[in-house]
């Protein structure tokens, strides 16, 4: 009886626990996302389309993927590099910079916005000179390339580290022995190894950039046609009153910022299969 | 010679892992680098296939030097402990990487693949990713694609040392086996040396970081020059000559350059297990007196645990059927003859091996 | 077909001699990558951080602790303080819980609900403003229904509260399920064994083997509420004075050119962080070490 007693208690306790956690979520998470979604579709297609089209709205969304896709490329090659050099080398201050690749995680976002301002801004000595070149940094499409930079450093480094770590030296070693050089041994048995990490180091700094608010504000200047990057857009039309238009173009990024989650899910799950010895 | 190794040293930081290792290698051989676990076999494996620099010293490889040749250029293969393959290539495209990095033309690259995988047996599992082969297929796709390339010579790395006994008892009758047929030089690094005797032609015994002994494996065993490589290559007592009876009416059994080492205190015999007779009564032969401690059955043979003037305590190993005959039991006192035995001078720091041959030999 | 393989017959060739492998050219390589990478760690992440700093420390340390003295900055940081512990606190209780359902018991849909719980990491604060006053506004699903009962959630703090939990809800959860996924349920199967219910073994065994997860989480999440900037600034209907964040504060004086306060602000959230980042790779130390010394 006792020994039956305690079993239920247990189970009770076990389900209490389960469906408080979900409900909070329930409420935390998923019924915002619903709201939002069936608000942006509420008055049908054709206003969806229209409100997506509208040049301004259009150019937000197209300057925001641009500007991520070309933040993706270059993070992608400098976090990779950055990650071998973090494993592979024993330079002096690696454990320095290994606690330091984090900090765009921790520094506020419109913190970060503001540094860059103070240091590519068009009155400091960098924006001086760049601008006589005819350079804008600052309040220019650059500026928010470099912001989104700033942000989504840490992602494909520590996507790649841990793997990189892990990798068996004895396959580099065996290509070596079997005659490919540094940069064969890297594309054949290396990279092969490394592009899943590195792919959804990548899917996520993107997937970051699609939504960077807080430092894209401070450095792009809010032109529109010009600077104006979808978050930015959304901002400026719940500020002026106009909701549709802002639920539309946050539906389109939040639907394209799920597509990545769902793909990198894939992905890892592919790659468990693949990897599982 | 296909390798030859000329007084490699290699420091890490503080500590010494090879010192002064000079040898050579036989074309066509398969010799073991035998040693107990930190005494530097892998390194010296490493270091002639140019995957470690040495301090000082350098590696010739058929003839040429090879010292200052990237790993690229020596053109071995090597074969590592935990197979190493590229998991994300099939079978067959791990067997190919060598031959395609040398730019051979596809048809060739196939011909040789196909050839190889027929060799190693695995022909029907081209397709296959290393995830989904055994440890023993593993090794043995490891093995095709360091051969692919026709390598100068084979290295490998404790190739056994992975897999479980079974496999690992088969793959080493195979490996011999496959030597046999393709005669490539191979030199391969082990702690075991069980394993070494069963595959190996040539022996090069290690202890921290230097040579200990080289020869064929029997005369190694037979006449070992130091008291580490007696031990090493299997089990072996030590007891002082004194504890030993010569026979009132036999002469000394030891060669008279011996016989006044019989004089010294620091002069130890080693005898292996099986060398051993065991009596009931005296035969007039140099025996030592024992008590039987214990009687271990194994299958085949019996392991007798036995105590000489109570501290001296020693094993033999006798087939079973002598035993059975006998009838010993624990606490029973028997003479233990010595059939071959090395009698080590300390001083000189020299074995002399002594057969004293079987008793019907003797009798004879 | 077996002689094929011997050594008479003439050897492959072996690939051209690099002339850069023959100087053993990894060394200048090496330099170069190890040069590139720092460099550009320096140029993208501490040459701003340190600019940040100069031009504050430009006029001098006096100005900097004026600008930081004032009520309205005083105020902003409190209002961050405040509501980060509210939401650190909320979520890390319910992180701990959820990481525990998603790791200890199974259920129908439980993939599902492990990916939900990162979908706040993939949605724009923006967007996650605008999400909650779609649903608590004045004409929001919810709204519509608190507003009549006194219950201002939107263009008021508690707005600001659910904002901030809404972005940290994935960071406590996240840490702790491969934590609690490696550390087994042996031990807790252990302690069931020996008598121990629930609670006890959560207390007992559990959280003292999670905790250096636990507590990289709630710095994640502490670190994130106080830098939260945009969901914030959607839900706080940017009211100044009393709704105001350090973030918001910040923003603001940029805005209005009343940059030294700004600067100032800016700065100790930049030393905060700092500080936050120390402890994070103290507590990374500990996990990993943890690892290790795990059967």
């Amino acid at each position: 009886m006792a020994a039956h007693a305690v079993t239920t208690h247990n189970r009770r306790f076990d389900l209490a626990l389960r469906w408080t956690t979900l409900f909070y979520l329930g409420v935390m998470v998923v019924l915002p996302m619903v709201t939002l979604s069936v608000q942006a579709a509420r008055p049908g297609f054709q206003p969806f389309w229209r409100a997506l089209v509208d040049p301004y709205a259009w150019h937000a969304l197209k300057l925001t993927f641009f500007t991520a896709l070309v933040m993706v490329v270059i993070n992608a090659v400098t976090g990779t590099a950055t990650a071998w050099v973090l494993v592979r080398y024993n330079v002096p201050g690696r454990s320095l910079v290994n606690a330091l690749i984090d900090l765009p995680f921790a520094v506020p976002t419109v913190v970060t916005g503001l540094m860059l301002v103070v240091l590519y801004g068009p009155t400091s000595v960098i924006g001086t000179v760049l601008g006589r070149f005819g350079w804008g940094v600052i309040y220019h499409q650059p500026g928010i390339v470099l912001a989104l930079l700033f942000v989504s450093y840490p992602f494909v480094i520590r996507s790649v580290q841990p793997v990189l770590m892990e990798l068996d030296r004895a396959e580099e070693e065996a290509a070596a022995t079997l005659g490919a050089g540094a940069w064969t041994t890297f594309r054949r048995v290396t990279f092969p190894a490394l592009w899943p990490s590195i792919l959804t180091g990548s899917g996520l700094s993107f997937s970051r950039a699609l939504g960077e608010f807080g430092s894209v504000v401070m450095v792009a200047g809010n032109h529109p046609l010009l600077t104006k990057t979808a978050p930015l857009h959304i901002y400026g039309e719940i500020e002026s009153g106009n909701r549709h238009a802002a639920l539309v173009v946050s539906a389109v990024l939040l639907a394209s910022s799920l597509l990545i989650l769902l793909g990198l899910n894939a992905l890892q799950r592919r790659g468990g299969v693949n990897h599982g010895d | 010679m296909a390798i030859e190794v000329r007084n490699l040293s290699k420091r890490y930081g503080t500590f010494q892992a090879i010192k002064d290792v000079s040898f050579e290698v036989i074309a066509g051989q398969l010799v073991a680098l035998l040693g107990p676990s930190g005494s530097g076999k892998s390194t010296i494996l490493r270091i002639i296939a140019g995957l470690e620099v040495a301090d000082t010293g350098g590696v010739l490889l058929t003839g040429e030097d090879a010292t200052r040749l990237s790993v690229q250029e020596r053109g071995v293969g090597f074969v590592f402990q935990h197979y190493a393959l590229f998991r994300h290539m099939t079978v067959r495209n791990n067997i190919a990487f060598g031959l395609k990095v040398r730019k051979l033309p596809k048809s060739d690259i196939r011909a040789r693949v196909d050839e190889l995988l027929e060799l190693v047996q695995l022909t029907g599992y081209a397709g296959r990713y290393p995830s989904q082969l055994s440890g023993g297929q593993r090794q043995r796709v490891a093995l095709a694609r360091a051969l692919a390339p026709r390598p100068k010579v084979l290295l490998l790395d404790e190739p056994f040392g992975a897999l479980d006994a079974k496999v690992r008892d088969e793959l080493r009758v195979w490996l011999r086996k496959l030597h046999d047929e393709v005669h490539v030089t191979s030199l391969f690094v082990t702690h075991d040396q069980r394993e070494a005797f069963e595959v190996a032609d040539q022996f090069i015994v290690l202890n921290e970081g230097k040579v200990q002994q080289v020869g064929p494996p029997q005369s190694l065993y037979l006449r070992p020059s130091s008291p580490f490589v007696a031990q090493f290559l299997g089990q072996v007592n030590i007891l002082p000559l004194e504890t030993i009876q010569l026979g009132p009416r036999s002469e000394s059994p030891f060669p008279s350059s011996l016989s006044e080492l019989a004089l010294q205190s620091d002069v130890q015999i080693y005898v292996r297990p099986h060398d051993m007779e065991v009596q009931r009564e005296r035969n007039g032969r140099p025996c030592w007196r024992a008590r039987v401690e214990r009687l271990t059955p194994l299958g085949g043979v019996v392991r007798m645990d036995l105590s000489i003037n109570g501290d001296h305590r020693i094993q033999l190993e006798l087939i079973s059927d002598q035993t059975l005959d006998l009838e010993f039991a624990p606490g029973d006192t028997v003479f233990v003859t010595p059939r071959h035995m090395n009698v080590f001078d300390a001083q000189s720091h020299t074995f002399h091996p002594v057969v004293l041959g079987r008793e019907t030999e003797a009798r004879a | 077909m077996a002689t094929d393989l011997s050594l008479d017959e003439s050897n492959l060739p072996v690939p051209a001699p690099n002339l850069w492998q023959a100087v053993r050219p990894s060394s200048l390589g090496r330099g170069l990558l190890v040069g590139a990478v720092l460099a550009w760690f320096a140029i993208l992440i501490l040459v701003p951080s340190l600019a940040l700093a100069r031009q504050v420390f430009l006029g001098g340390l006096k100005p900097f602790l004026q600008a930081v003295a004032r009520p309205e900055v005083q105020r902003a940081f409190g209002m961050s303080l405040g509501i980060t512990a509210l939401a650190t606190v909320v979520n890390t209780v319910f992180g701990i819980g959820l990481a525990l359902v998603l790791t200890r018991q199974r259920f129908w849909g439980r993939a599902l609900v492990d990916g939900v719980v990162d979908l706040p990491f993939a949605i724009s604060p923006i967007v996650a403003g605008l999400m909650l006053v779609v649903l608590y506004g004045p004409e929001g699903w919810l709204g519509r229904w608190l507003e009549p009962h006194g219950v201002r959630v939107v263009y008021a703090i508690p707005g600001m509260i659910l904002a901030t939990m809404f972005v940290t809800v994935p960071f406590v959860v996240r840490e702790l399920v491969p934590v609690l996924r490696e550390l087994g349920e042996e031990y807790e199967q252990a302690a069931h064994t020996l008598g121990a219910g629930r609670w006890r073994t959560f207390w007992r065994v559990t959280l003292p083997s999670i905790r250096w997860g636990v507590a990289y989480g709630v710095t994640l999440t502490v670190a994130r509420s106080l830098g939260e900037f945009g969901a914030v600034l959607v839900v706080s209907g940017n009211v100044i004075g009393h709704t105001q964040t350090a973030t918001l504060y910040i923003q603001e004086g940029v805005e209005s050119f009343h940059t030294e306060g700004a600067y100032a602000a800016s700065l100790v959230l930049a030393a905060i962080s700092f500080i936050l980042l120390v402890g994070m790779d103290f507590i990374r130390k500990h996990l990993e070490g943890g690892r290790e010394n795990r059967p």
